[in-house]
């Protein structure tokens, strides 16, 4: 037998192969910051219309054409309900409502729903529906179809909730077609935001093959792992609304390859773009950026040594020097933090507290002389390999923990493996990671909670747990904004991370187009997007 | 026939034995499915929800005997990632790596024959040197760096060529032709360097042999010296290096797919190992190696063909 051996050879070479692209990990498949529910207690009886404000009308608006935005990954599910990627939320906000619906401006307006009410105990909530209000195969939405979708959520049925946020729901009612009643088993003020998932007719169980929804979009064709497509849903209840006939979502897992798609003119919206391409691209696109309610930071595990100890936490968030990390990592572009929250939520946010650990050399060397560390210790930073954000901003941290004596030792990890051994299992030191943006503080915060499955940290306050469940049950809206302050500031003052910032969200557009809106939240919204002349 | 026979028995072996240690080693490896598809605000429940429904909660020699019973009879099961049986998905992807790779492979041929054989005749001259400073430029130069600067070139600058869009052959064979013409170049470019040094080489070798003496003073002209006997000879080690390479060809484009966004198998592959998606990268790494154990075959019979001499024990 002639060349046995090689065989053997390409049997590793492709062993190797799938083994070295497992340990490099992907580049971007792991993109799913996650965001489950938008979120915004706004005024607790609204019924004004949706505001169209388009932000750049320079030029003549032109009806229909079509629209390739880029985007990093692949959809977990085309069926709303089961869909908890942030990556496809982003996607299905153009094809699905719910009787709620957040705004550009995080604020929630009513979708499906034309005006609701919330009892004064919070426990309550009585929806009347929009009139008009069709789906894309044509049938009008009636409250059955709402009760549907939400019994579907709240597990009513099956007893599993496919969304934790539909836990505390007792009861849902559809007295008559208009009106949707919804009993809470205790108050919770967060709960609201939950309504604004998706309504899907009743008794439909085929979401996942074609999906059908309300919102200004219809779904038209998915390839896996190549493409999603919609068309405009001529029926939509706002006038006017969608300007475009067809919007492709074309997943383009290589950031470079999504660039010279841009430039080529493949793709005309690259959202998420880098700061340094964004800057290469120079004049030739438009460019928008703001801050996208994100918060980046460096978690401790508080069980580990040395961070058990609130001394070195509080000398490490001493030793860090944000400005120079916004500054060297974000090009500028970021908004420094200094707890959980990002200022994007205006009325909850607690100003004031990215200056508690104002850089300070001499007193971070000192506090760790108080906890016994004077000749500072070895650790190591584990990072998402994905994020080249989070990779680069653990340099900066190296080097400036370098500067007390700590020795960082950079892990760069698989998304995969970080989710299993950091997030789940709680098995590191030091992780970097930006933690997104729900539009209700709670959702935020009560990572924190010392039962929470999703306390990486290994955070445990009482303080801090009473706080935001008092928070979270306070009916009197300028109360729980004070509870809500109150748990920032506990974090801040427990070191209980490094806060770092909350970093621009990036947008490159198609000079043709206008009526981009961003969100502080994972959406990309193509409903008021037209071209211009 | 016992010859093919026991050829046939290795070929299935080192296919299980692939399939295998994937399995294995994917099965090693940290990362959980469930856990990369919903992310970081799933909770428990809808994580072990999915467990169930992916039915990766089992005992893993149960999965995998359940995988091997169905990959017998061509069902590979579905995709965790995508929910989509995954030879369904295989057969969406499959055309546009193995019709890349083909046509590097043709490319590479096309170009690298007359290359090496101007080269081997004009050795030591002004276009033996040129040849060999390509060479080694070829070499020297990744397709996956090759393959961008041909977008910034012909994509960009000149704009011959459209970027990230992939039309299938069965929609129009000139536009599909036209979409893989640059990634196959970009693929092709290291290959043809390697076979132009190889041939070179052996054209070289051969024409030191007594044989081309022979026929030299028997009065052949040189031309029919060099293609009727020498190049025969010659081509029986490049056929072997065009073989192995075809390998390389394949893992090439998987890698090359990437910066032209074609829907091939890399990004196919690399979602699935990102994603842990276990039956995926199975049913894409038995196919893998099944081509490739099978290109190594039909290379050792083309020796046969090629020169009789050989005797297939």
């Amino acid at each position: 037998m002639l060349n046995n051996k090689r065989h053997y050879l390409w049997v590793s070479i492709i062993l190797l192969l799938s083994l070295v692209t497992a340990a490099c990990g992907s580049s971007n498949s792991g993109g799913n910051k996650n965001n489950s529910s938008g979120k915004e207690t706004a005024a607790p009886s609204a019924t004004a219309e949706p505001k169209q404000e388009e932000n750049k009308p320079e030029g003549g608006k032109v009806e229909g054409g079509s629209v390739v935005v880029s985007i990093p990954q692949d959809l977990d599910y085309l069926d709303p309900h089961l869909a908890v990627a942030a990556g496809t939320q982003e996607v299905l906000f153009n094809v699905f409502e719910g009787l709620l619906k957040p705004n550009e401006k995080g604020e929630l307006y009513p979708a499906i729903a034309e005006s609701y009410e919330v009892s004064p105990d919070g426990r309550v909530y009585t929806f009347k529906l929009r009139s008009g209000v069709k789906f894309h195969n044509g049938n009008a939405v009636t409250a059955e179809d709402v009760k549907f979708s939400y019994d579907r959520l709240a597990g009513t049925a099956t007893g599993k909730p496919l969304s934790p946020a539909f836990n505390s729901v007792e009861s849902i009612e559809a007295p008559d077609a208009a009106t949707i009643i919804i009993k809470l088993k205790e108050n919770n003020t967060s709960f609201l935001t939950s309504l604004t998932a998706a309504v899907i007719p009743n008794g439909y169980e085929d979401s996942n093959k074609n999906p059908i929804g309300t919102g200004p979009f219809k779904f038209k064709e998915y390839l896996p792992g190549q493409r999603i497509s919609v068309e405009k849903f001529a029926d939509y209840y706002v006038k006017g609304v969608p300007v475009l006939d067809k919007v492709e979502f074309r997943i383009i897992t290589d950031p470079e390859a999504s660039l010279l798609a841009l430039k080529s003119g493949e793709v005309d919206i690259y959202p998420r773009i880098g700061t340094e391409k964004l800057e290469e691209l120079g004049d030739k696109f438009q460019a928008v950026s703001a801050p996208q309610n994100l918060v980046q930071l460096v978690t401790f595990n508080i069980d580990r040594k040395p961070f058990n100890d609130i001394k070195v936490r509080q000398a490490i968030n001493y030793a860090v020097n944000v400005d120079e990390i916004i500054a060297g990592v974000a090009l500028g572009k970021g908004t420094k933090l200094g707890s959980n929250l990002s200022p994007v939520l205006a009325k909850y946010y607690q100003e004031g507290l990215e200056d508690t650990y104002a850089t300070d050399i001499e007193k971070a060397k000192s506090l760790l002389a108080e906890a016994g560390l004077k000749d500072g210790f070895e650790t190591t930073l584990s990072v998402p390999s994905n994020y080249q954000f989070h990779v680069d901003t653990a340099q900066v941290i190296a080097q400036q923990l370098g500067k007390i004596g700590v020795k960082v030792k950079i892990e760069p990890v698989e998304w995969a493996v970080w989710l299993e051994r950091i997030y789940k299992g709680r098995d590191y030191e030091l992780t970097i990671i930006g933690l997104d943006g729900k539009l209700d503080p709670y959702q935020i915060l009560n990572k924190y909670l010392s039962d929470s499955p999703n306390n990486f940290f290994n955070y445990k306050s009482t303080e801090y747990d009473n706080t935001l469940q008092s928070a979270v049950a306070e009916v009197d809206d300028a109360k729980r904004v004070e509870l809500y302050k109150k748990a920032q500031t506990i974090l801040a003052q427990d070191a209980a991370a490094v806060y770092i910032m909350d970093p621009n969200l990036n947008v490159a557009l198609n000079k043709k187009l206008a009526g981009y809106k961003q969100y502080p939240l994972y959406v990309q919204d193509l409903s008021t997007v037209y071209f211009t002349n | 026939m016992n010859y093919y026979v026991r050829r046939l028995l290795t070929l299935l072996l080192t296919v299980f034995f692939v399939v295998t240690l994937t399995f294995a080693a994917f099965r090693i490896i940290p990362g959980n499915p469930a856990l990369t598809i919903l992310g970081t605000e799933a909770s428990d429940e809808q994580i072990a929800l999915l467990e169930a429904k992916l039915g990766i909660d089992r005992p893993l020699p149960e999965q995998f005997a359940d995988w091997l019973k169905g990959a017998l009879a061509l069902d590979f099961g579905q995709s965790l990632r995508f929910s989509e049986p995954v030879l369904k998905l295989i057969q969406d992807r499959f055309p546009v790596t193995i019709s890349l790779s083909l046509l590097a492979l043709a490319i590479t041929v096309a170009a690298a024959v007359p290359l090496g054989i101007a080269a081997a005749r004009s050795k030591g001259k002004v276009a033996d040197m040129i040849i060999s400073i390509g060479t080694q430029l070829g070499l020297a130069i990744p397709s996956f760096w090759m393959g961008i600067a041909l977008i910034l070139v012909f994509g960009l600058a000149l704009r011959w060529f459209s970027v990230s869009t992939y039309v299938p052959w069965s929609e129009s064979p000139y536009l599909a032709l036209k979409s893989l013409l640059l990634p196959a170049i970009a693929l092709a470019v290291p290959q043809i360097a390697i076979v132009v040094r190889y041939l070179r080489t052996t054209l070289l070798e051969q024409l030191n042999l007594d044989y081309v003496r022979t026929a030299r003073s028997k009065g052949l002209k040189e031309r029919s010296v060099l293609f009727q006997h020498v190049l025969r000879n010659a081509l029986l080690p490049v056929i072997t290096v065009v073989g192995i390479n075809f390998g390389e060809l394949l893992a090439g484009s998987l890698v090359v797919e990437q910066v032209f966004t074609l829907p091939g198998f890399g990004s196919l592959l690399i979602t699935a190992i990102g994603n842990r998606d276990y039956p995926l990268v199975q049913g894409m790494v038995l196919l893998i190696a099944f081509i490739v154990v099978t290109v190594n075959f039909i290379v050792d019979l083309s020796y046969r063909v090629l020169d009789p001499k050989i005797r297939m024990k």
